[in-house]
């Protein structure tokens, strides 16, 4: 196997497994700042309950955050030093706000959030609560900032030649708002907020439906539930700005995400389909003249194929890149069924009499994942061949030092310690879910 | 070149990346510390106060080592892609060891049985022990030097790292970390596990001693750049005495307030040593000296860049001392055991 691929699969690995972890964070992060907010405002101690139950829950999940991310880190430098060399000058602003702002906001208070309930006023720890969600949401903005840079490059200029060409940074400013970050960084923001509703839904409901931590399950299940209606309608909107910048400034990823191959009027968007590479044609559902739609209101509008790029300038795995785009926004849609039927059924007073949609709710926490990390593939393989769009090809951005022996060593060691980390990961989070929030339960099961 | 009060930018980033290094050893030097002592201590509710003085901390000290790898890639960005490449096997043994001490800390007292403590309790032990060997590894590869060639790429094999002078630094800092974290663990604790840290104290420190003083003296006669070796040899020599002097002093009068700002002062000393004798140096280069090495001056970033990052820093840097300070007056004084802990 060659560097190249191994260092692929190493990053794509290693920034998957890490990506199950920061969504959880930030919207969990929202939910405790709304519980223990509520808790403060209406004294009533199930609000404490929850907070106090679900912080455990934070700590376990933030802390393997940390350590997966910590890997990033040091992986552009050890596998990718010569991306590093091309982006650093770029990424410096960014990543040292990111460290100051954000990381070391989030970390200080975690320890107060979660050792200080005893220690300090219920004010202090409700700011300290928020300074960790604050410090999670301000790491998302940086990240992605940085993320968008590679996507939209803008705010540089290139130096020196070869080997030795670089960015550089001319206006910081306009770096940090290239044209796609702020739609990407609310598009990831509300992502996470879903994720971490869904955490405390699928957990809450599979409490009433094991008729355990009933009251308090009801009334945590209601706040996630709105959190996921608002923001799943929210995506569809932030999700449409995305698709058309991508259309704008990135149109071969467009061409891979909608598995559009002939610039001829009109563009089609399939609901479900497959990419034939050999034959250059695509096969499914589609709506004719969706696409042309979707980005200029026009059912008629051209838009440019795979075809009218030359190869080497195309995406390589076309099918993950269209099959990831179409899963991600089929669940999204789903989201958004899913949570105005269980509004339609609150309002009418039924939101808890169906077991079938209680375990529909239950599984709801996968769904949500497979969302955010096939969202992320098409975002990212849809950008290749390219690491910084038309400025550096991934092929050119490895490092040149690292040999084929060391990257066998590491992928089986991260493989190692990655499995052992989910399984202790799991088995924590089912013994949190078991002990459950309450130390006496009430049976009673009333609405 | 662009400069603020005469000083240039790379030079002023420099100094931030260093402030925010030795504030790194300083704060998780004394956790790490604590965890290489976990193993010597055999009483079951030793183990969990000597873990539960650390535990709201040690995330947070942790940060520090982040955000000075982040300022190492932001500000030199050659020097960061050429130094993580170059030491790969190191760096992916670190993140290994770090991650393992993480989870051990997060799951040891999650369950009861006595094998499952245990083998959490030897995955912290051996973590905390070996990190500071590594990270010593990595920073003397630092100060000597390593094969590159006139692309900044390192060309030497994956065990060169473990020569006889890093591995004496690697050894040197464990000591280091287990002085200051028996100083922490001095502070924050009382009775029975208090008398043990101490007497375990006393066995370490002579140790301590005479590698730091090694250290000192062979870092001092094997890197000279340009720096008067004589003069720095003696002002170092009654710089340590001073230091380590104030250290023994300081356990005979139980003041271990002191001990642990003695311990503080020995890894600025450290620090200031290695960027004193260092500078502008970042990585020498041992193929050729002159053209193949990387300064701060062609390791760097643009001056925009820089100037934009010390802009932020000058911001930052204040509200971290702030949150900081606040958290830990929250967790000021002894650890009992009604507190939380994992």
């Amino acid at each position: 196997m060659d560097v190249e691929i191994l260092s692929r699969i190493q990053f794509a690995f290693t920034v998957s497994f890490h990506y199950i972890f920061p969504p959880m964070s930030i919207g969990l992060g929202l939910l405790l700042v709304v519980m223990e907010g509520l808790f403060l405002k209406t004294k009533n101690p199930m609000y404490e309950t929850l907070a106090k139950f679900w912080t455990k829950i934070f700590a376990l999940i933030f802390t393997i955050g940390v350590a997966t991310g910590v890997v990033m880190e040091f992986e552009f430098g050890t596998n990718w030093a010569t991306y590093s060399r091309f982006v650093g000058d770029i990424f410096g602003s960014p990543l040292a706000i990111e460290g100051l702002f954000a990381f070391a906001l989030e970390s200080t208070f975690l320890g107060v959030l979660i050792f200080g309930w005893e220690k300090t006023k219920p004010q202090t720890h409700f700011i300290s609560t928020i300074g960790v969600w604050v410090g999670a949401m301000l790491s998302a903005i940086w990240i992605v900032v940085a993320n968008s840079w590679q996507q939209t490059p803008a705010g540089f200029h290139l130096v020196g030649h070869g080997l030795k060409i670089r960015a550089e940074i001319t206006d910081f400013w306009g770096m940090v708002f290239n044209p796609s970050s702020v739609d990407r960084i609310l598009h990831v923001w509300l992502s996470a907020f879903i994720v971490g509703a869904f955490l405390v839904l699928s957990i809450h409901a599979y409490y009433i439906l094991k008729n355990r931590h009933v009251e308090i399950s009801k009334k945590a299940l209601k706040i996630a539930l709105l959190i996921i209606s608002i923001c799943s309608f929210a995506q569809l909107e932030s999700g449409h700005n995305s698709g058309n910048i991508v259309a704008k400034y990135q149109p071969e990823k467009l061409a891979a995400l909608e598995g559009h191959w002939d610039s001829i009027a009109p563009a089609n968007t399939y609901l479900i389909g497959y990419m034939d590479k050999t034959a250059e044609k695509t096969h499914g559902l589609y709506i004719p003249g969706g696409l042309s739609f979707l980005i200029s209101y026009n059912f008629k509008a051209p838009i440019k194929g795979l075809k009218a790029f030359p190869k080497a300038d195309r995406p390589g795995p076309l099918n993950i890149v269209f099959q990831s785009y179409h899963i991600m926004i089929a669940l999204g849609l789903f989201f958004i069924g899913f949570s105005t039927l269980m509004l339609f059924l609150w309002w009418k007073g039924k939101l808890f009499n169906y077991r079938w949609l209680l375990w529909v709710s239950v599984f709801g926490i996968f769904l949500s994942q497979i969302a955010t990390q096939v969202g992320w593939y098409a975002a990212e393989i849809g950008r290749q061949p390219w690491i910084v769009y038309k400025l550096l090809r991934t092929s050119d951005a490895l490092s040149k030092v690292v040999k084929a022996e060391h990257l066998i060593f590491s992928i089986i060691l991260f493989s190692l310690i990655y499995i052992l980390l989910f399984i202790v990961f799991m088995y924590q989070l089912r013994k949190n879910i078991l002990t459950g929030p309450e130390e006496k339960e009430d049976k009673l099961m009333s609405q | 070149m662009a400069t603020f009060l005469n000083i240039d930018y790379q030079t002023w980033w420099l100094l931030a990346t260093a402030i925010i290094l030795v504030t790194y050893g300083i704060l998780d030097g004394f956790d790490l510390g604590a965890g290489a002592w976990h193993l010597f201590l055999k009483k079951e509710d030793h183990r969990q106060l000597a873990m539960k003085v650390i535990a709201p901390i040690w995330d947070g000290n942790e940060v520090f080592l982040l955000i000075g790898g982040g300022a190492l890639f932001a500000g030199f960005p050659e020097v960061y892609a050429t130094l993580f490449s170059a030491m790969y096997v190191p760096f992916m043994l670190f993140l290994l060891f770090l991650i393992t001490r993480g989870i051990s800390i997060e799951f040891r007292n999650k369950e009861q049985f006595a094998w499952w403590k245990k083998s959490w309790d030897i995955g912290y032990g051996i973590a905390s022990a070996v990190l500071p060997v590594l990270l010593g590894v990595v920073i003397a590869n630092v100060l000597q030097g390593m094969p590159l060639d006139s692309h900044f790429e390192f060309t030497g094999s994956w065990l060169s790292f473990l020569n006889p002078y890093a591995l004496f630094i690697g050894i040197m800092a464990l000591s280091f970390t287990m002085v200051h974290g028996a100083a922490y663990l001095l502070i924050k604790t009382e009775g029975e596990l208090h008398d043990r840290i101490h007497f375990l104290l006393k066995k370490i420190l002579p140790i301590f001693t005479m590698l730091f003083t090694i250290s000192v003296i062979w870092s001092i006669m094997k890197l000279s750049h340009g720096f008067p070796r004589r003069t720095a040899l003696y002002v170092m020599l009654i710089v340590i005495i001073a230091v380590i002097g104030g250290i023994i002093w300081s356990i005979r009068k139980q003041k271990f307030h002191l001990t642990f700002i003695g311990s503080s002062f020995a890894m600025l000393l450290a620090g200031v040593l290695a960027l004193v004798k260092h500078f502008p140096m970042m990585l020498p280069s041992t193929i050729d000296p002159i053209n193949n090495s990387l300064t701060i001056y062609n390791g760097c970033g643009s001056e925009k860049s820089l100037e934009t990052m010390l802009i932020i820093a000058a911001i930052g840097v204040p509200l971290v001392i702030v949150y900081v300070v606040f958290v830990y007056r929250i967790f000021w004084g002894k650890v009992n055991k009604e507190d939380s802990g994992y």
